[in-house]
């Protein structure tokens, strides 16, 4: 069977042929399935950002190619337009795009863009919207006269209402309160549950994305350094922090309680761990 | 793709160009484009665009980013390249078209209008390739200074400036950034009518303006926060100076100016 998105040996230089030439992505492969959920961790500069954009056909290979169900995204121009409905990115900061009179209308930007019909752009307006919990009066207003974190779940819900079978998120919870970050990852797993989407997200929170991927893609030097489940990732801390890159904190202080001689695997999750400490203590981890 | 812009950019070097004091070439620049305008034949643009190739010689600056820096001028050169071909009247018809014919004149008038600009251009772009913006609205600053006497703000103004050239390069990044994500939403920039490409400019223009405004009220603290209160009484970490170069420089550029001014006397 044909993965849903396939990245086959991915290079792209900056400013090519020219004193300032810049390997951003060097040869570069990877697949996702549907319904995945991706954490992407790197340092800054190691190549994350040029990926993303890659996928969704803002940025093109200088080498290598990109396949959505098989299909070269490059293939002819309509497939590329297409490409940007089906794979929604949403860049850091990206309240900092809003433009339109109201949230209404700024939502809808994208949909009308796909060329839907009124009554399906209202009803992906009202979906996206409330999936980020905005309220039906919100979407009225403004989007300048909301504070910063609503204008986040605006933006958000601005791509979501594009209904993407691929979501990439650059550090959507940059900036926000720890309650506000809680909301928006609920919000996204949501959405994932609901379309049976795939989830890409960059984050430098290790704690988020140990908690809620499947799957961690660790970018180091223009090259994806280790691909796997974040067990089997964060059991490189000291690659890890070579990358300048860190492990959780939870795992971090399993690590030190089994140097110190308990009987512990590192985990990742306060569930993991509460279980953990449960089975130390002789009791059951379900009760 | 708006990376490319080379307008006003700094490439930071040695040379003795670089060296010179702003205020040297500024006044300078002031001195060649004075020349090139009082030079009427080949043999003065010859000794003007010598003195221009020396320069960017020494400054070291590859010819390349002149050329770059030049394209979006094409629609300008070419203008006035035609409307000097057609529009001259002259004696020595070339060729004739109907009403419309090219003479000899023309000829010469359009090569002459055309090189003009290039080397005005080119000369402009050497003083801002060679001084970063700082030194330049220094340079400005301290030319402009006797202005006070008047009660211009003359601190203001190059303050202004300063911030303005500082910030170009912030804004273009910025507009690349909101571009990308506009795009990403499905906007289409590169197709359509007149009108539906300048509506498409909407949702660039109405971020980059919010975040410009932002930008500026949140300098505007910073400068606060360090007491920034407008020119009176603040020092200068870097003082200008005039060095031995800076007179040499000027010596040259008197020349080029007599040397012109002698030969039109000469009509030539």
């Amino acid at each position: 069977m044909t993965p849903f998105i396939e990245v086959k040996n991915l290079t792209h230089k900056y400013s090519a042929g020219t004193p300032f030439e810049h390997t951003a992505l060097d040869d570069v492969s990877f697949s996702l399935e549907r319904g995945e959920f991706i954490g992407v961790i790197g340092h800054t500069g190691s190549g994350k950002s040029t990926l993303m954009q890659h996928l969704n056909g803002l940025l093109k290979p200088d080498s290598g190619e990109i396949l959505l169900d098989g299909v070269d995204i490059w293939q002819d121009k309509k497939t590329t337009r297409q490409t940007r409905f089906r794979v929604g990115l949403v860049f850091q900061y990206p309240e900092y795009q809003l433009f339109e009179e109201t949230v209404y209308k700024d939502i809808a930007f994208g949909p009308k863009n796909m060329g839907l019909k009124a009554d399906e752009i209202d009803r992906r307006v009202k979906e996206s919207a409330a999936a980020v919990g905005l309220s039906d009066e919100q979407l009225t207003v403004s989007p300048f006269d909301l504070s910063g974190g609503q204008k986040r779940r605006v933006a958000i819900a601005g791509v979501l209402a594009m209904e993407p079978e691929l979501l990439i998120l650059d550090e959507p919870t940059a900036g926000l309160d720890p309650a506000g970050r809680e909301e928006i990852l609920n919000y996204i797993d949501s959405y994932r549950k609901a379309k049976h989407a795939t989830i890409m997200m960059v984050s430098h929170s290790m704690g988020d994305v140990a908690r809620m991927a499947d799957r961690l893609i660790v970018m180091n030097k223009s090259k994806i350094a280790l691909m796997d489940t974040p067990a089997e990732v964060f059991r490189h801390a000291d690659e890890l922090v070579q990358m300048g890159l860190n492990i959780p904190v939870l795992t971090q202080v399993f690590m030190k309680l089994k140097q110190l001689g308990l009987p512990v695997e590192p985990v990742y999750t306060q569930a993991q761990a509460v279980k953990a400490l449960t089975a130390l203590k002789g009791g059951n981890a379900d009760a | 793709m708006l990376k490319d812009v080379t307008l006003g950019q700094f490439f930071p070097g040695k040379s003795v160009i670089h060296r010179l004091d702003p205020r040297t070439k500024l006044l300078i620049l002031v001195g060649y484009i004075v020349a090139l305008f009082l030079a009427v034949s080949w043999l003065s643009y010859g000794v003007v665009f010598v003195f221009l190739a020396v320069s960017i010689a020494i400054s070291g600056i590859p010819l390349k980013s002149f050329f770059k820096g030049m394209k979006p001028l094409m629609f300008i050169l070419l203008f006035t390249g035609i409307l000097n071909l057609f529009f001259t009247q002259g004696e020595t018809v070339l060729v004739q078209i109907w009403t419309i014919s090219i003479t000899l004149e023309g000829v010469i008038r359009a090569f002459f209008m055309v090189f003009r600009i290039l080397m005005l251009v080119t000369g402009t772009f050497l003083l801002t390739y060679t001084t970063s913006p700082i030194a330049l609205t220094d340079g400005l600053e301290a030319l402009l200074s006797p202005l006070k006497k008047i009660k211009l703000p003359v601190h203001e103004l190059s303050m202004m400036m300063c911030i303005a050239l500082r910030f170009i390069p912030t804004l273009v990044e910025e507009t690349d950034k909101i571009m990308s994500a506009q795009k990403a939403r499905g906007a289409d920039f590169e197709s359509g009518n007149l009108v539906q490409r300048v509506k498409a400019l909407v949702p660039i223009l109405v971020p980059l303006f919010i975040s410009a405004f932002r930008r500026a009220d949140e300098l505007a603290t910073a400068m606060e926060c360090r007491c920034y209160q407008g020119g009176d009484g603040r020092t200068k970490m870097k003082l200008l100076r005039m060095h031995g170069c800076d007179y040499g420089s000027f010596l040259v550029a008197a020349l080029l100016i007599t040397a012109v001014c002698v030969l039109r006397g000469f009509g030539l």
